[in-house]
């Protein structure tokens, strides 16, 4: 406190400061792990995360057989090899040389964003995907990990205890020309992703309570004026919400149908294979985004509570990790992850039943895809990252 | 910006806020544990209903009606598949935003579909409204196309009735049509529903219960789109029982062609059963037009065609019998014993009673003439007196004995009784006394006498077989064993008459034909064709009328015969509306069906038997299909009758 304020030379690099705070004072060895590192490596969450992936493939292969889209569970098992590889290699390189690489993760990164609208595929409307048939990947899926990795920066460089406005304009541009294109793809439901990870961010960063009632009071203002920038078919899904039962045939025909399939699915379900709702095509996108309405038939109740436990034990043990983390960076990534799958299956699993209204987001490890695949388990490596590098050494 | 802060650890303020988020979340996934428990562990009943119904859903199956067959047990009625679009309530909310869309690619006009929905309105929304019958190939596609938009559409297979092309026996077979809304109401068990096809005229309606088959129906499981994925249940549709019919095809189709595009009427009977082994009425219409939905307009046009082809001339029209009548006059006279065998009566051309001046026909007169000749040449003068002498009251108590005046009972539905007239009949419809001169009139089968050609060619016969009136059917139980009812039960009614009566009038009527009568058209040598002529004169209210043939005051043209004499095994009478005098017009027509029959009766082929099954319903290619040895195609759907 009492000390005499030094004069800073150049911008220190992450891996400059956290070397310092570990007291490192010597060159970076290049040494990517280290044996006490692979010692800390999290197993049950790995294994937790593949039990999930172990269910998903079930049920894509129950919601898939005998359809056009026969053979998908085999695809997303390749999809989960990659994701598994891309999870390895993040897990191996300390997380420290990620964050020192943001910037140009998101300069990359928002220039794939303005390419998939100029020359993205377009697929039932939107322009969401790059490359070619099953090796499509959406940027924006992507994107997710970088917005972690940037607030994650910002926040642990900004080492004041509060936030001030200055903060809030920088980390709400950052947040926003992502989100701006995601919205124009369109993709509103990765796009509102970015809420939870900016609020974690922000509310670990300090926020005071008057600055967060600010921008509540403020949201609630403007969310009327989003109204406006919503396309046609996103207002009708959210009238579809507040109107459930108004429409059983029409919009609020996945909800019901998705409905009827988990309720009578009952405690013990219907057995593998053995769900009408599913089988018979009743409920819509039922191997992506609809894919818990699956177990929720099949695999009944019990189902449903193994795997909202198992999503309860990656989320709880990652925030863990964040407690644990050996620093303010290992914190933020970590919560920020965090806040990313638990906001993906709480709005998911919510929609199923109609708690929540359809904005097509898919269930983290389960649904069928690979660009949800490769964020989920390049967020995964994030954590396991962090983990393993816990202590200074 | 101070040195220290920079490198202070300051993981801690942050993980501090950390076990909020964790609340938050934690509480989240309550709410959510909550909502799932709640769906399925306690609304589990609830939803699991709705799964079931989602995919299971009953379709019925329409039993086709019993086949209907000529007495030898060629097929004249049969069934054809077709395809009907139904519409399914229970399947779609916004039907009423569907319905232009829908109607328009059905090419249907929607005000007829919302009719056909308004009408169904009470009953359960499960059960299926059709707005299309006889879809074509196009609507069939329409449907299984939008089957994701259009949940509502459904297709069902329906069979069809296929009724011969040409309306052969088209007022004896009837047709079968929607069932009504007064028929739905009057039904106290409930056995129709609406949408039914029920009969609405001739042996479809009188047999309906007989030819109805039973219903099933399947539950099936269905996908999202509809789509049949398995079935759960089925129970097949009983086809109604097979009918077969007195009707002698070759006989029938001789009759039809033989009284061709003359409106008129055949029937042929065998009077020692009641068999009608023939019965045309002319202008005929095509049942296979009521078979589908039929436009209100075709049905008014049906309705007020002048020529009243729905009308089955047979036994619904009342015609004056005219000079036929004198056969019974004949045996009234005979049996009551005011005319005696060997009774002559002078005819000078005209003669005077009760102030009138009555006119024999051909102006010159007959001379003197007795009950032979005056049969034989049809001599008004000559019952005149036999009425005169009789009175009013003793025709009118014969004519009933013999089967006149009253419903024949015939297993068809609105009989006409005919009209034998009676001073208190007159006095009651009329409110007048009963003028003798009327006798007079009525003698020769004039005046108020009103018969249909069924009672004419029963009474004729029934007189030549000594006073036997058997009930004439179209269905005989013993060619059907599980018809119940007294329907079915052949009856009759015996007025034995003096062997001489009957002796003298056969004779007579031989007469008729043999011996250069008014009938010797009908004549074929060697088989003993008895019978009478008769010429009504078509009364027109204008001054001046036109009694030329074909005209619509030309004379009406009877002939009503049997063969052989002693006990006639065939009796015809034959009608031409308009048509000219009975023996030009009429005795050719009853010669060909005479020839007929006794041509088949030796085991001959008759120009009936020529025309097989393949050519009632398919006439234009009636060789092709002979030669191949196919059965009719009963799927063809041309549109339009075949005069062949």
């Amino acid at each position: 406190m009492s000390r005499p304020e030094r004069p800073r030379t150049s911008p220190i690099t992450p891996r400059e400061r956290t070397n310092r705070e570990a007291g490192w004072k010597g060159k970076w060895d290049g040494s990517p792990v280290r044996r006490r590192a692979l010692a800390d490596f999290d197993w049950w969450l790995l294994l937790a995360a593949l039990a999930l992936v172990a269910i998903g493939l079930l049920e894509i292969y129950s919601s898939t057989a005998h359809t056009r889209y026969a053979g998908l569970h085999i695809r997303q098992f390749y999809w989960v090899l990659l994701g598994l590889a891309i999870m390895w290699t993040v897990v191996f390189v300390d997380y420290h040389l990620i964050i020192e690489q943001t910037p140009v993760l998101y300069i990359i990164g928002v220039l794939m964003l303005l390419v998939v609208l100029v020359v993205g595929q377009t697929i039932s409307g939107s322009k969401r995907w790059l490359g070619y048939g099953a090796f499509s990947i959406q940027p924006a899926e992507i994107f997710k990990i970088i917005l972690i990795l940037t607030l994650a920066r910002y926040f642990s460089e900004r080492r004041l205890r509060t936030l001030t406005w200055v903060d809030m304009m920088q980390v709400g541009v950052l947040a926003a020309i992502p989100f701006v294109l995601i919205l124009m793809e369109p993709d509103l439901g990765t796009a509102l992703t970015f809420f939870p990870i900016l609020g974690v961010g922000l509310w670990l960063g300090g926020i005071r309570w008057k600055m967060l009632a600010t921008l509540a009071l403020g949201f609630v203002l403007i969310l009327p004026l989003g109204w406006f920038v919503l396309k046609p078919y996103q207002r009708a899904r959210l009238m579809t919400f507040t109107h459930s039962d108004a429409d059983p045939l029409g919009r609020g025909y996945q909800i019901a149908q998705s409905k009827i399939a988990v309720g009578s699915g009952g405690l013990l379900g219907k057995g593998f294979l053995q769900g009408s709702q599913n089988r018979l095509g009743f409920v819509p996108y039922r191997h992506t985004d609809f894919i818990f309405s699956v177990v929720g038939e099949e695999q009944g109740f019990l189902g449903v509570l193994v795997s909202l436990l198992l999503f309860i034990f990656v989320i709880f043990r990652s925030i863990q990790h964040a407690r644990s983390a050996r620093d303010r960076y290992g914190v933020f990534l970590v919560m920020g992850v965090a806040a990313l799958l638990a906001f993906h299956v709480v709005v998911n699993v919510g929609m199923v039943i109609g708690l929540m209204p359809v904005t097509g987001i898919p269930l983290p490890f389960v649904s069928s895809g690979g660009s949800s695949i490769l964020s989920t388990f390049m967020a995964l490596g994030l954590v396991l990252n962090v983990r393993m590098r816990r202590y200074a050494n | 910006m101070d040195y220290r802060e920079l490198f202070t650890d300051e993981t801690k303020t942050t993980v501090s806020r950390i076990g909020a988020i964790e609340h938050v979340v934690g509480a989240v996934f309550l709410i959510l544990l909550a909502g799932f428990g709640y769906l399925q562990l306690i609304q589990q009943g609830r939803y699991t209903d709705l799964a079931e119904r989602n995919r299971i859903r009953t379709i019925p199956m329409v039993a086709p009606r019993g086949r209907i067959l000529d007495r030898d047990g060629r097929v004249i009625v049969d069934n054809r598949s077709s395809f009907s679009i139904a519409l399914l309530r229970e399947n779609t909310k916004n039907l009423e935003t569907n319905l232009p869309a829908i109607s328009a690619g059905l090419e249907l006009d929607i005000a007829a579909v919302r009719e056909d929905i308004k009408r169904f309105k009470t009953t359960p929304s499960f059960q299926p409204i059709i707005i299309k019958e006889d879809a074509t190939e196009a609507d069939v596609a329409f449907v299984d196309a939008h089957r994701l938009e259009y949940p509502e559409l459904e297709i069902m297979m329906v069979p069809r009735r296929a009724y011969p092309k040409d309306g052969l026996a088209a007022h004896v077979l009837g047709y079968v049509g929607e069932v009504s809304a007064d028929m739905l109401e009057s039904h106290d068990n409930a056995a129709w529903q609406p949408g039914d096809l029920v009969g609405k005229s001739g042996i479809e309606k009188e047999y309906n219960d007989f030819l109805t088959g039973k219903d099933g129906y399947k539950r099936v499981i269905v996908n999202s789109r509809g789509r049949e994925m398995g079935r759960l249940e089925q129970v097949d549709p009983v086809p109604g029982n097979e009918l077969r019919l007195t009707i002698d095809l070759d006989l029938q189709r001789v009759a039809e062609q033989e009284l061709g595009d003359r409106s008129g009427a055949v029937v042929v009977l065998n009077p020692q059963t009641g068999d009608v082994l023939a019965m045309v009425s002319h202008p005929d219409f095509d049942p296979n037009q009521f078979a589908g939905k039929m436009t209100p307009a075709d049905w008014n046009a049906l309705q007020d065609d002048p020529r009243k082809p729905l009308l089955n001339r047979a036994l619904q029209a009342r015609f004056s019998p005219g000079s036929v009548f004198k056969v019974i006059m004949a045996a009234a006279g005979l049996e009551a014993g005011t005319l005696k065998p060997d009774t002559t009566y002078y005819c000078g051309g005209t003669v005077m009673m009760y102030g009138t001046l009555f006119h024999c026909h051909g102006g010159h007169g007959h001379g003197t003439v007795g009950l032979h000749q005056a049969i034989v040449n049809s001599c008004n003068i000559f019952f005149y007196n036999v009425g005169k002498l009789l009175g009013i009251d003793r025709i009118s108590y014969y004519a009933h004995k013999m089967g006149l005046g009253e419903k024949t009972g015939i297993d068809l539905p609105n009989e006409d009784p005919g009209l034998i007239p009676s001073p208190e009949w007159k006095l009651k419809t009329k409110y007048q006394p009963w003028y003798l001169g009327e006798t007079i009139s009525v003698a020769i089968g004039q005046g108020p006498v009103g018969v249909t050609p069924l009672q004419l060619v029963r009474t004729v016969s029934g007189i030549a077989l000594g006073g036997v009136f058997h009930t004439p059917r179209v269905v005989t139980l013993n060619q059907n064993e599980g018809l119940k009812g007294a329907a079915a039960n052949a009856s009759n009614e015996r007025f034995a008459l003096k062997p001489e009566t009957v002796d003298i009038i056969s004779r007579g009527l031989w007469g008729v034909v043999n011996e250069g009568g008014t009938g010797f058209e009908a004549r074929i040598p060697g088989y003993d064709i008895c019978g009478k002529t008769g010429t009504v004169q078509v009364v027109g209210s204008g001054a001046k009328v036109n009694h030329a043939a074909g005209s619509e005051f030309g004379n009406h043209g009877w002939f009503v015969g049997f063969a052989p004499r002693e006990n006639p095994e065939i009796a015809v009478a034959v009608i031409v509306e308009h048509g000219g005098y009975g023996g030009d017009i009429s005795a050719p027509i009853a010669h060909e069906i005479f020839r007929t029959y006794f041509m088949k009766k030796q085991g001959k082929q008759t120009p009936g038997t020529v025309i097989q099954l393949t050519a009632l319903h398919k006439p234009v290619a009636v060789e092709e299909n002979v030669e191949a040895g196919t059965p009719a195609n009963f799927a063809d759907n041309t549109k339009g009758a075949h005069k062949p």
